[in-house]
């Protein structure tokens, strides 16, 4: 596909020009693409640990792109792609070069959300294709939430079956196989989000019992709040549902969400006012909602995955796995909230800033960029602990229709702010090379 | 297969009557687009005084017809008397801060006559790009346009452009802003512009357009010939915005000559110098004109059928605005508040759909001078990637 990329817009090609007669500067005729591990891992799925460091040579006749694993061959073919030019005549050219790359974060994300609006499955995999230009190595997918369930679930069906928006609005186990091969050839992860205990309105249509009945003066009033953390069949549930989650998805982490989880409905529960005070919780919610999560947890671990959480879990004072990551999303003094996280020892990904969701008139690029992750205070140890960031797209107010534009290219300038060396950061040298890019990816 | 109707007996015709012959010419602000629809057992009759309100009647028509799960087309029975509130009801596209692609232009016209919008207000070049290929001076897009053979609007592209407006009952009203506004002018028409000076020498940067000198003003007349003749609507919006005097005042001939006119330190007085010259020439055109406020606020003589465009939004400053406007006998249109451009989080649908045109203090026969609004999608952050779902 990248000589497609390269070669395949040809001005030359559009106006139907002859070809060219012979030049007298040296011809590149090849670039060679070496894979120096003993298992390339062409296979397999790229991983948090995995090598995309890659070391290019462009020279006459023979160009070199080198990379320990196969992923750093697909960033530096990237780089290739983009140090191609053509001229006015319709000729290719390249300056010679020496690039030896690595990114500076391991984990680069963009976030999807596929649950307040429907994403059809070509969206989702151009916005992939993008990612890939500009070296996004992860899609956390956040796949269900109140508004729709369109998982379809082999073990329960239901769930989407009454949960989506409407019985084509899904994804089915082909179609998620395709986003996750579809990823996995371009070295991005998929981590899918599925969130709980809040957020799951939708998943209470098709899964009975499954959520808190809200009380009102002694009586039950039809409606429902978090998953209900008090039942056994709960727990059954989760567990069963995690393990089609768990072999559904190969990436070594599962997102298990914990945000925004809103008390009232519990306390309003006669059910959960009495395991409150059996287990000693007293008035403080916070403790029934980290039972409810390390629950979770545990349950996640025994299936082999390691967790993803929303920053609440680590606030609400759960008790983490200790490579639980954590990512840190809430705005107001995020730097401080590194600085906890970290430094009570957990990984933490970097979203606070990049809420690409949040439109506003003009370059808003620029606040993006200039975002310096590891401006927190703590210790060297502590820093190596963020492991990176995502670009979230909450999709309130997005669908297929407005996917694209809202989230590119103002995502390249989180890319590279989490790939690039942390002093690359002039604006006015950024705005030419992003500008040129931009035309690139259209 | 054939259903056992459980509706009444289906209706296979849209019977259009339209009273005053009219589908040869073009809409214009005195048209009238009001409208009958009435839609009963097995009769459905839609009836206009003019083809434009037969317009506005079919797409009221195509909305009130719905699918069932069968996939039986079905309307309810229904009687309608429409007719717009405001006369103009327009959209600006900025072609000049980016290039539309012809296909974008013609797509915007269809989704405006989905919602009965009937003027297309193209502000068409402007400092960054002169995509407007003129046949009187073909130099100005040559060497003014981003680029000369793929950025740029021929003669047939515009015929399109109003062909295409006109068959859907929408003016198109083309905007050349002067004397601020443009750079692009400067390369196609060597002269035209103010040279800004450093001191006693010309620094190389140029101004908005030289109000001083008599070849400017050939230039316009020329160009306003030309282009009063491509854009058949009686209008032309002439522009007058943000003018920066600050070339002006470096200029020493420009200096002289606002000494030699007793103009004192006045620039707006040398401003209003130059749009009175301008308004003069277009009128002798046969061609009636809008400006945007700055020219009213800085008292240039007008012609009293001039149409104001109200667009600096200031805390619902834009109201007074309009008092002031209207007060003073003019007609008024309003953009303040709906600058879609100025994008921000959430349902800012509301806001816009809020505003009350009228909502200022003032006799009816004043606010009757309101006749309407426009919905800017200024380009500096616009192309064809992202038009359609940010202006609509």
């Amino acid at each position: 596909r990248y000589y497609e990329y390269i070669f395949g817009h040809s001005r030359r090609r559009t106006w139907g020009r002859r070809p060219l007669a012979a030049r007298a500067e040296p011809e590149l005729f090849q670039l060679q693409v070496v894979i120096e591990a003993a298992d390339p891992g062409c296979d397999r799925h790229p991983q948090l640990a995995s090598s995309e460091a890659y070391h290019l040579t462009v020279t006459e006749p023979v160009a070199i792109l080198k990379a320990p694993e196969v992923w750093g061959a697909l960033r530096g073919l990237e780089t290739f792609s983009q140090l191609v030019h053509e001229d006015d005549c319709g000729s290719f050219l390249v300056n010679e070069s020496e690039i030896n790359d690595f990114p500076r974060f391991a984990h680069r994300g963009v976030l999807l959300d596929t649950s307040r609006h429907y994403l059809p499955l070509k969206s989702i995999l151009i916005n992939l294709d993008a990612m890939a230009f500009n070296k996004f190595n992860v899609l956390h997918w956040h796949i269900v939430d109140d508004q729709s369930f369109p998982y379809q679930s082999i073990y329960f069906p239901e769930l989407s079956d009454k949960g989506a928006y409407s019985s084509n609005l899904i994804y089915t186990p082909t179609d998620v196989r395709l986003v996750i091969e579809y990823a996995r050839l371009r070295g991005i992860r998929v981590i899918p989000e599925f969130d709980t205990p809040g957020h799951t309105q939708s998943w209470g249509k098709g899964q009975k019992d499954l959520l808190t009945p809200c009380y009102n003066g002694g009586q039950p009033t039809g409606s429902f709040g978090p998953v209900n953390p008090v039942w056994n069949t709960t727990y059954d549930f989760m567990t069963k549902f995690f393990k089609e989650i768990s072999s559904v998805f190969p990436d070594e982490f599962i997102h298990l969400g914990g945000d925004e989880v809103d008390f009232s409905c519990w306390k309003s529960n006669p059910e959960v006012k009495e395991f409150m005070k059996k287990q000693g919780f007293g008035i403080d919610y916070a403790k029934l909602e980290s039972y409810y999560v390390q629950n979770i947890l545990d349950i996640v671990s025994s299936y082999n995955k390691g967790q993803m959480v929303w920053q609440e879990v680590f606030d609400h004072k759960a008790q983490l796995k200790p490579d639980t990551v954590v990512q840190v999303w809430m705005a107001n003094n995020y730097a401080r909230e590194l600085s906890r996280v970290t430094g009570a020892g957990f990984t933490a990904v970097l979203s606070a800033p990049w809420y690409l969701d949040y439109i506003s008139y003009g370059q808003d690029w620029k606040k993006y960029y200039s975002v310096e992750p590891l401006n927190f205070s703590g210790s060297e140890e502590q820093k190596k602990l963020l492991i990176g960031g995502e670009a979230c797209l909450w999709g309130e107010f997005v669908d297929a229709t407005n996917l694209t534009p809202r989230l590119w290219p103002r995502a390249s300038a989180v890319g590279e702010r989490l790939w690039s060396s942390s002093n690359v950061t002039n604006l006015q040298d950024a705005y030419k090379r992003l500008t040129n890019h931009r035309c690139r990816m259209l | 297969a054939e259903n056992e109707p459980s509706w009444e007996t289906p209706c296979t015709k849209l019977l259009v009557y339209v009273s005053t012959p009219g589908c040869d010419g073009f809409p214009s602000l005195e048209s009238n687009e009001s409208y009958k629809l009435s839609v009963s057992k097995g009769s459905m009759l839609l009836s206009a005084e003019t083809i434009w309100g037969a317009l506005r009647g079919l797409e009221t028509f195509s909305q009130l017809v719905g699918r069932d799960e069968n996939g039986t087309y079905y309307i309810n029975e229904t009687e309608i008397v429409d007719f717009p509130r405001f006369p103009h009801r327009g959209l600006l596209l900025d072609t000049s801060r980016h290039y539309l692609p012809l296909k974008a232009i013609l797509e915007t016209l269809d989704v405006m006559a989905y919602n009965k919008f009937n003027v297309f207000h193209w502000h068409i070049v402007d400092d960054p790009s002169f995509p407007y290929e003129s046949s009187t001076f073909p130099e100005l897009s040559k060497q003014g346009a981003f680029n000369a053979m793929t950025h740029v609007y021929t003669a047939s592209d515009v015929r399109s452009v109003i062909e295409y407006a006109r068959l859907r009952g929408i003016r198109v009203i083309a905007e050349f802003d002067t004397p601020g506004h443009t750079l692009s002018w400067g390369p196609g028409a060597p002269g035209l512009l103010t040279p800004c000076y450093i001191g006693k020498a010309p620094s190389g940067v140029y101004g908005p357009i030289n109000p001083i000198v008599n070849s400017t003003y050939e230039f316009v007349t020329s160009l306003f010939q030309e282009v009063s003749a491509v854009f058949p609507d009686f209008f032309l919006h002439l522009g007058g915005d943000e003018v920066d005097f600050t070339c002006w005042k470096s200029n020493p001939e420009i200096r002289a000559f606002m000494v030699e006119m007793g103009l004192g330190q006045d620039y707006k007085k040398l401003e209003s110098f130059y749009i009175q010259r301008l308004l003069d020439i277009v009128s002798s055109l046969g061609k009636g004109y809008i400006v945007w406020q700055e020219v009213f606020d800085n008292d240039v003589k007008l012609r009293p059928d001039t149409i104001i465009h109200v667009w600096k939004e200031n805390n619902l400053q834009y109201l007074n605005e309009m008092a002031n406007i209207t007060r003073s006998g003019y007609r008024a249109l309003l953009s303040a508040p709906w600058y879609l451009n100025r994008i921000s989080y959430g349902q800012d649908w509301i806001e816009a759909y809020k505003v009350e045109p009228l909502m200022f203090e003032g006799a009816p026969e004043q606010k009757a001078l309101v006749i309407g609004g426009e919905a800017c999608m200024w380009g500096e952050y616009v192309d064809v990637t992202n038009l359609t779902p940010r202006l609509w």
